[in-house]
């Protein structure tokens, strides 16, 4: 891959694609969402043109119908988009040095799961045209899906909008499984993740933890856990231990 | 509702904004800490799982479908498909299953 904007934000443009498709349809559902709020198409839109978080975006239309005070909405915002605190904390390791403050402005315009998790599995240090070229077919897709939702709730068939909402997932599934095959540590931490999550979503106590804080909450235990029993030692790597036993075999 | 919506719709934008650019831009050099460089090495793997399962049990029409999604995705991925084709078929998966199946 030639290190120059072009040939990035083209490669952005690429894989933003099936990011656009999923998006599409889950902001579909959001606009249905939107709707029922009261909200007219336009004020949807622009809400989905500003923000791009899904759970967010769900979050503050409950709020906005519910009449709640602005403070509360601005918790709701903190504790529902969190993670995206954590994501954009491991991205700011992602980007050279010299990467202007206005790149880095427009990055955290659009530090989404899927945006973030396509970013950070590139190769070597993010050149910034590469989120450039995803954002500029994803934000598209997820405002005209909310703006659809809204204006025409049901009519696209349920098997269809059924069948595209696991194509999010399957990108996430395409992000981290490829580097678990070449780790044990990251194949671990992965099964860990998801049986705590199952754990966390089905256990009468626990699964009153709204979804976002339990994004949040496993994040800092799982991850920080495995920092302290599996240090990365070299560049962008895999640990070193993992690397010995590898040797080893 | 209890305000003009635009100005609710500004609350969520500036919060939202802030919580995505701050670490961006504030964070301006290598980390040096090895915990620290470790547990932001990390994040991205433990939130994408956890985001993932089981979540997309519930993402589809029936769960089994989603399952069978779920494994498609995860060999697919496993035997070097990119963002692209996973996605794709993943969708696929549940389509077929759903349509001709029932399931």
């Amino acid at each position: 891959m030639p290190n120059d904007g072009k040939a990035w934000f083209a490669k952005g443009l690429r894989d933003g694609l099936p990011i656009s498709m999923g998006y599409f349809a889950v902001a579909f559902t959001l606009g249905i969402a939107a709707k029922n709020a009261g909200l007219t198409a336009f004020q949807a839109t622009l809400t989905s043109l500003l923000i791009n978080a899904s759970a967010g975006e769900f979050a503050g239309f409950t709020l906005i119908s519910a009449g709640a005070s602005l403070l509360e909405m601005a918790a709701m915002m903190l504790v529902v988009n969190a993670r995206y605190l954590l994501m954009s904390c491991a991205l700011s390791q992602k980007l050279g040095s010299q990467t202007s403050l206005l790149h880095r402005m427009l990055i955290g315009f659009d530090v989404t799961d899927e945006i973030f998790g396509v970013s950070i599995s590139a190769p070597g240090k993010l050149n910034p045209y590469y989120p450039f070229g995803m954002m500029a077919v994803s934000i598209p897709g997820w405002a005209s899906g909310t703006c659809l939702g809204v204006l025409m709730g049901n009519v696209l068939p349920a098997s269809v909008v059924s069948a595209l909402s696991v194509g999010l997932y399957g990108m996430f599934l395409a992000v981290i499984i490829p580097p678990a095959r070449k780790s044990r540590i990251i194949a671990g931490l992965i099964a860990v993740s998801m049986g705590l999550s199952f754990l966390f979503s089905k256990l009468p106590f626990l699964s009153r933890i709204s979804s976002g804080m339990r994004i949040i909450l496993l994040t800092v235990l799982i991850a920080g856990a495995a920092a302290v029993l599996f240090p990365v030692r070299e560049e962008g790597g895999i640990p070193e231990k993992e690397e010995a036993a590898q040797d080893a075999l | 509702m209890r305000y003009n919506v635009y100005l609710y719709i500004l609350v969520m934008a500036l919060v939202t904004y802030l919580i995505r650019v701050l670490p961006l831009t504030l964070i301006r050099r290598e980390i040096r800490n090895v915990t620290i460089r470790s547990f932001l090495f990390y994040v991205p793997y433990v939130t994408l799982a956890v985001m993932t399962f089981p979540a997309i049990l519930d993402a589809t029409g029936s769960t089994w479908s989603a399952a069978a999604a779920l494994l498609a995705g995860i060999g697919l991925a496993w035997w070097g498909a990119g963002l692209f084709q996973v996605s794709v078929l993943s969708c696929a998966v549940v389509f077929l299953l759903e349509r001709f199946l029932q399931i």
